[in-house]
């Protein structure tokens, strides 16, 4: 990164939109206390999509959520800055999070979305330039080509709720180039063609945007280790470091606290201090003898997370899954040998054991309530993903009633799915939780913690009253 | 093995087979195994479908392509044996015929030999990685449990079969008009279910991403298992891809086939879970009062959904009117395994693989035929074995042996219909990226 070091002030030829693309580091110099603060602020708006994200706020919603943000955040008093402040900003925020996957993927879905927002609210003039500069070579469709497909594209635009739009431009472009757009059938697909219209262009955009930064990060990364980190050991690195972890709660890869958990503790623990959602999964496991891959893999890793040593969560699910094949009648085998055929490998996998080798991180809540579960799955976060029946019912069982529940409900119908969870915490734990639920992981911590303290009170209340009903008897 | 003992074991089957019954008939045999890997798997066949053209003397092939192709062997003791790599069709052949694996599954093309990649991994930055997969799906009947009443779990019949006929051809005219691939491979996977491959050129080399958003264009099911309506249509009208396969295929195998097959609307547990799906409550409740007070007016399973669908769609309940749509998308949309078909080092079984629990062969479907489609007669190991035997002591080319067996004709299938067509445009795909490349190259000399 040459901004630190940089020697004099070259082009602005990326001010023709206020919108950069952010190909190459500026020319800048850059004083120390900006380097800090200016990503300080940008921050503060990644984390603001991050949580609107989180709560499953609609793209509407979410286009007023990052205008505002971007406004308060990313102000500067001399109005020429504020592109520099935009660039400088970004070019540090990928030195602080090119440094592991984890911090890779977070950084690069929040930048994604923030860059598709602010897309948005260009007008097409600069929209279709920042398409040339993208290098993006589609013609839009010819007269006759339209008339030929009008109907599907019509019929398209009422499936997706808007209103057939005559006057507006189609480009015809490989279906390769728009995933998100297939993937929630927002274009007309024809051979192989994804028929976009000139307001979806932005996903072309962003997504090209994605990969470039993708790639960036990963080059980033590279120069990081081989070099910066090193030469700026004395300057940089420590605000790098420093702002890596200031802003990214801990990811509960490794268990902290309360690390001994046994097999002979885990109903009573997932009873007492287990979310809804793993909750569901364990018992679950417990009744059907299985879980499909998604289940598998977020309450494997939760566990993991509580505290779950590798020996204990293969005999765990090994335990599971071989009563399951017992009552298989088509697999006349023995259950355990298919344990270890089929599943052992992901467990052990889960563990960093096989495979790439990684320590996989458990699930947070956002990765949770953001994804599509099938027939059959049992994973999810169950506020965003049960019908209001079977929510109801589960909360019920978890003990919430009267108030809490209405409360709960209310939170879930505004799509609070968060603050729904951390409402059903405190009505379990007739205690406040004021951080808000961000992680099953931090749930069972925080659990575990307030119902710690309360054994102890109780243990010695117990001895109370044995020595007063001693001092009665005797 | 010589005939001779071949023989000897018919002999012997033959006396099993009346003393236990036509089960042990079906049975998975390691020695019946060795006969079929000895002469009747079709290696050359798979080697050049894997080879996409490579395996030819065109300056452009890539020789090293098929070599970089991952196998796995699933050995007789459960031993998992991965990353299995062939320099050629005699490697591979010896190698099946050595290991005798009760399963072969296919992996990815990797950037280099699979069987070197620890070494590869050592020199610094080198990444083993994928860079070339078929884009497959795995449908299971497994995931229909809850909307067939004719088995459950691993079992498959006629009458659940027209599940995985919807799903081959709602699936297959998707990949062809959608997405415009041509060379589509459709496998019955043994036991319970189809694998689908699309090997065009196109389809090998997207992305994980790129494979996501295709399976995301097919997902309309929501909510998991713990909300009551499965298919969710949203929108004021369906997407054309949904509204075509609801016009083309779901509509018409729900009432013409499914219905009466599965007896849907004749049990009240059974009707009671449609009616679950309508979200008016007191709609739903006054057809059920109606079909449960009235015996004889509408007892067909045709009537009773005749007057489902006018209540439904008289009109009188607007936000009702996807409600039928949702019905049909439920009981017979395509229910894919989605994580198969997002990753590109997802393994699928080989082709003319023999299922270790059923006996029978992987063969391929024609997506044209998939109506007549017969699971429970598929060759099995044991048929095939005692077809062989039943030609005697004919001393015939291997090609000859085949031809004595109810092998021949799936192979020849996937020969005409699938392998010779592929063959065609990996060369023409060939031929006009060298020449592509002869003309930039002329161009640079030329500026030069």
């Amino acid at each position: 990164m040459e901004i630190i070091r940089s020697q004099k002030k070259t082009s602005d030829d990326e001010a023709a939109s206020n919108l950069s693309l952010y190909r190459r580091a500026p020319d800048l110099e850059v004083r120390l206390d900006d380097f800090e603060l200016y990503a300080i602020d940008r921050l503060r708006v990644l984390r603001g999509i991050s949580d609107g994200l989180s709560r499953g706020k609609r793209p509407d919603e979410m286009e007023k959520l990052v205008n505002e943000l971007w406004k308060t955040s990313m102000r500067h008093p001399d109005a020429t800055q504020l592109i520099n402040k935009d660039l400088i900003s970004h070019f540090v925020l990928r030195l602080v999070y090119c440094r592991t996957e984890e911090l890779r993927k977070w950084f690069l879905s929040m930048e994604t979305t923030l860059f598709r927002y602010r897309f948005r609210l260009e007008n097409p003039e600069s929209q279709r330039m920042l398409m040339t500069e993208f290098q993006l070579p589609y013609k839009a469709l010819s007269y006759v080509e339209y008339e030929s497909v009008k109907d599907k594209l019509v019929q398209v635009s009422r499936s997706i709720g808007q209103s057939s739009n005559f006057d507006t431009i189609f480009f015809k472009v490989p279906f390769e180039e728009v995933p998100e757009l297939v993937a929630n059938r927002r274009v007309f697909l024809l051979k192989g063609n994804a028929y976009v219209a000139m307001n979806q262009v932005a996903s072309i955009v962003v997504s090209h945007f994605r990969s470039n930064l993708s790639k960036a990060l990963v080059l980033t990364n590279r120069k990081w280790t081989s070099t910066i980190k090193e030469q700026e050991k004395d300057r940089l690195t420590p605000i790098v470091e420093a702002l890596g972890s200031s802003y990214l709660g801990p990811d509960y890869s490794q268990p902290t606290e309360f690390t001994d958990i046994s097999l002979k503790d885990i109903d009573q623990l997932a009873n007492s201090s287990f979310p809804l959602c793993m909750r569901h999964l364990f018992n679950k496991l417990r009744d059907d003898h299985h879980l499909k891959h998604g289940g598998r893999m977020q309450l494997g890793l939760f566990l993991k997370g509580v505290g779950l040593k590798l020996e204990d969560a293969l005999a765990f699910w090994r335990a599971e899954f071989s009563q399951k094949a017992k009552v298989d009648y088509a697999s006349g085998k023995i259950g355990s040998e298919r344990f270890d055929k089929e599943y052992a490998y992901a467990v052990r996998h889960n563990y960093g054991k096989e495979g790439k080798r990684t320590d996989y991180t458990p699930y947070s809540c956002q990765k949770i309530i953001s994804v599509n579960p099938s027939v059959g799955d049992h994973h999810g976060c169950p506020y965003r993903h049960f019908s209001e029946e079977n929510l109801r019912a589960a909360l019920a069982k978890m003990g919430v009633a009267g108030h809490a529940m209405d409360d709960v409900m209310d939170k879930v119908k505004n799509r609070h799915y968060q603050v729904a969870c951390t409402m059903t915490f405190e009505a379990v734990h007739a205690a406040s939780c004021d951080t808000g639920i961000n992680h099953p992981n931090q749930y069972f911590a925080q659990s575990r913690k307030l119902l710690e303290s309360k054994v102890v009170i109780s243990e010695s209340d117990l001895n109370l009253v044995l020595s007063f009903n001693r001092s009665f008897l005797f | 093995m010589t005939m001779e003992e071949n023989i000897d074991e018919r002999d012997d089957m033959q006396i099993d087979a009346h003393a236990l019954g036509n089960q042990q008939l079906n049975q998975f045999s390691f020695d019946y195994l060795k006969v079929y890997y000895g002469k009747l798997f079709p290696y050359a066949d798979i080697f050049r479908w894997m080879s996409y053209g490579n395996e030819g003397k065109h300056p452009a092939c890539d020789e090293s392509f098929f070599s970089r192709r991952e196998f796995s062997f699933t050995l007789e003791n459960d031993v998992y044996l991965r990353f299995q790599s062939f320099k050629g069709a005699t490697d591979l052949e010896n190698s099946i015929k050595e290991k005798c694996p009760h399963k072969i599954d296919i992996g990815p093309v990797y950037n280099v030999d699979p069987s070197r990649r620890h070494a590869y991994a050592q020199g610094g930055n080198n990444v083993f990685m994928p860079v070339e997969r078929e884009l497959i799906f795995d449908i299971d009947i497994t995931e229909y449990d809850d909307v067939r009443y004719c088995c459950s779990g691993s079992d498959i019949c006629l009458d659940c079969w027209p599940l995985m006929a919807v799903a081959i051809k709602v699936v297959d005219t998707v990949l062809r008009d959608d997405f415009g691939f041509n060379h589509i491979l459709w496998v019955y996977s043994g036991r319970r279910g189809v694998h689908c491959w699309v090997c065009d050129g196109r389809a090998r080399r997207l992305s994980n991403e790129q494979r996501s958003s295709i399976t995301d264009y097919f997902h309309v099911y929501k909510g998991g298992e713990n909300s009551l309506k499965k298919a969710s249509l949203t929108g004021p009208v369906l997407h054309p891809v949904l509204g075509r396969a609801y016009k083309d295929v779901l509509l018409e195998y729900f009432e013409k086939k499914l219905m009466q097959q599965q007896r849907l609307f004749s049990f009240e547990e059974r009707y009671q879970k449609i009616l679950d799906i309508i979200p008016d409550k007191s709609v739903a409740s006054e057809i059920h009062e109606k079909w449960q007070g009235s015996r004889r007016s509408s007892t067909s399973e045709e009537g009773r959904w005749d007057q489902l669908k006018s209540i439904l769609q008289s009109g009188k309940h607007k936000a009702l009117r996807r409600c039928v749509e949702e019905i049909v998308f439920t009981y017979t949309y395509p229910r894919l395994d989605m994580e198969v078909s997002k990753h590109m080092n997802h393994l699928l079984k080989a082709p003319f693989c023999v299922h270790p629990k059923t006996g029978r062969v992987c063969v391929p479907i024609d997506p044209n035929q998939c109506d007549d489609f017969d699971p429970t007669s598929v060759p099995t190991l044991s048929m095939l074995i005692e077809e062989l035997n039943a030609g005697g002591l004919q001393m015939d080319t291997k090609n000859g042996e085949l031809e004595r067996t109810s092998l021949a004709q799936p192979v020849r299938f996937f020969r005409s219909s699938f392998l010779q067509p592929l063959m065609k445009s990996c060369k023409e795909e060939m031929e006009s990226a060298y020449n592509a490349k002869i003309q930039q190259s002329g161009k640079s000399s030329f500026n030069w």
